[in-house]
């Protein structure tokens, strides 16, 4: 046990935990307002329910015991076993204190997917669906990476979850958005964010647990982390400058949505290379995170799929670039592997591989838990309900009295 | 008696307001209003996603007052309100059959 580890580790999953109202908030300004509170509710509520599902037997089938290098055992059911002493991932933290920090990535894995349902999804159907994915899903994927599983065994490189959440979430994403199909009014009424400086208070938030996020994944208050940490500062400032530059020679202005959604990609972007690449190496993944991300948002607005909130744009694509970019910059001086850019191309292979299977299984599994839903107790909220908006015909409350 | 209703410029609102003080003018009805006649709207850009906002934020007033008042009270209006582009507003004047004041009962133009 190292008394520096514990606290660092205390102190990030706390910060990793904030991320999720944070994006509650990211989410919740950019819908209507009749949907304002439906909309942070999907985010919000996975606090609860993951935690529930953890604790019974997430943290096994994530973590436990190896079965065939494709999920976790069953032995540590109820957490039986889990407890004060160091754990098979760490030996200077306590087994139940890296069982926390890794609670609050499953917790907003599934909120992520939530932007590309917005608006239309019956909550009872959301419910259904986020433990049903959280359990096929998540679980095994985390399991893959970072629990022992073929992924993590090949040498695939997935810091703090470019993959495992970014990749992950983002493709499921694009099976709810094509699934569910286009908001009322799409593409003919103005659907426009309804409170864009609670979005960047969101983003701003995002920002802050995402030190956590990062440079706790070191799992210790060690060198790695400080790189971390760092890298991820620079990733998202860059994220932020390339997009309203993008968005300003594209369309003639830069706006304030511009600079928080590419803030958000940068952070995305790094996220899998945080411990593994210098601070140039973020610089260039941030900046390709903003350019990047703008674009595939902007495709979307082409391609006519309704993935309300950019799941798919930014979490996917970004996360997308930010494993294929890991497999670029990485270099053996700050996490002992190099990338294709320091002479080992084989780990771009590795980081391509575990990206692609990573998009099939989800995207695969997303669309048989969503066509299982539909067929059972539907998916969509009735046209009348989603007219009148969420906030009333689901929950019985307003957002706002004036 | 009369009621003149004038849709204005936002912005206009405080020197409307003051020129009608000045000239004794005692009591007023605003409301925040949003419409469109000749003048445009508004690009807004979301994301990449571009909206045409048609309706442009407007200030309604709506002010009571006796026949002989009402000639003055519209040119003190386009005076204070005017800035010579479009969208400048309009005004609309129609006849009032009762006014009364709650607290007293009081009708007609003791009312107002």
């Amino acid at each position: 046990m190292n008394s520096g580890d514990i606290a660092w580790m205390l102190a990030a999953t706390a910060l990793v935990m904030f991320m999720t109202p944070g994006l509650a908030l990211f989410y919740g300004g950019l819908v209507r307002k009749k949907n304002v509170l439906a909309t942070i509710m999907h985010s919000f509520i996975s606090l609860g329910i993951i935690s529930i599902l953890w604790v019974l037997y997430g943290y096994s089938l994530a973590f436990g015991t190896d079965v065939g290098g494709f999920v976790g055992g069953l032995n540590y059911l109820g957490l039986k076993g889990v407890g004060l002493e160091a754990g098979p991932y760490s030996d200077t933290i306590p087994h139940i204190l890296f069982a926390a920090f890794q609670l609050m990535f499953a917790i907003i894995t599934p909120a992520l997917i939530t932007g590309a349902f917005a608006e239309r999804m019956k909550f009872k159907a959301y419910l259904i669906f986020t433990i049903a994915w959280t359990t096929l899903v998540y679980f095994p994927v985390c399991h893959w990476v970072w629990g022992g599983g073929w992924l993590g065994e090949m040498g695939a490189l997935d810091f703090a979850g470019g993959t495992v959440i970014h990749i992950n979430s983002g493709v499921a994403a694009l099976a709810c958005a094509l699934f569910l199909g286009k908001r009322l009014g799409y593409g003919t009424n103005a659907i426009a964010p309804h409170n864009v400086p609670m979005t960047v208070l969101g983003a701003g938030i995002l920002w802050f647990g995402w030190f956590g996020f990062n440079a706790g994944s070191a799992l210790a208050a060690n060198e790695t982390a400080a790189m971390a940490l760092f890298v991820t500062q620079i990733a998202a400032g860059a994220g932020a400058v390339a997009w309203i530059i993008g968005e300003w020679f594209y369309q003639g202005k830069p706006t304030t949505l511009g600079a928080a959604s590419g803030a958000v990609a940068g952070l995305v972007g790094i996220t899998p290379a945080a411990g593994f690449v210098g601070p140039m190496g973020a610089l260039v993944i941030g900046i390709g995170a903003g350019i990047i991300c703008y674009f595939a948002v902007v495709a979307k607005n082409r391609l006519g799929y309704d993935d309300a909130l950019d799941v798919v744009g930014i979490h996917g694509i970004g996360g997308l670039w930010g494993a294929l970019a890991t497999g670029l910059f990485a270099t053996a001086a700050i996490g002992g592997v190099d990338g294709l850019f320091y002479g080992n191309p084989g780990q771009f292979g590795v980081q391509a591989l575990g990206a692609v299977v990573t998009i099939v299984f989800s995207f695969g599994v997303t669309a048989a838990i969503l066509k299982v839903i539909d067929l059972t107790v539907g998916l969509r909220a009735t046209p009348e309900e989603e007219n009148q908006g969420l906030d009333l015909s689901e929950h019985s409350e307003v957002g706002y009295t004036w | 008696m009369k009621k003149v209703e004038a849709i204005i410029k936002p912005f206009k609102l405080d020197d409307v307001k003051q020129a009608l003080n000045e000239m004794g003018v005692t009591g007023m009805t605003i409301s925040e209003v949003k419409g469109y006649g000749r003048q445009k709207g508004h690009k807004e850009i979301y994301r990449g996603a571009e909206y045409v906002v048609d309706f442009v934020p407007k200030v309604k007033l709506e002010i009571i007052l006796d026949d002989s008042q009402v000639d003055a009270v519209v040119d003190i209006i386009v005076k204070a309100a005017n800035t010579g582009r479009i969208g400048d507003g309009k005004i609309f004047v129609t006849p009032v059959e009762q006014v009364i004041r709650v607290r007293t009962g009081e009708r007609g133009t003791d009312a107002i």
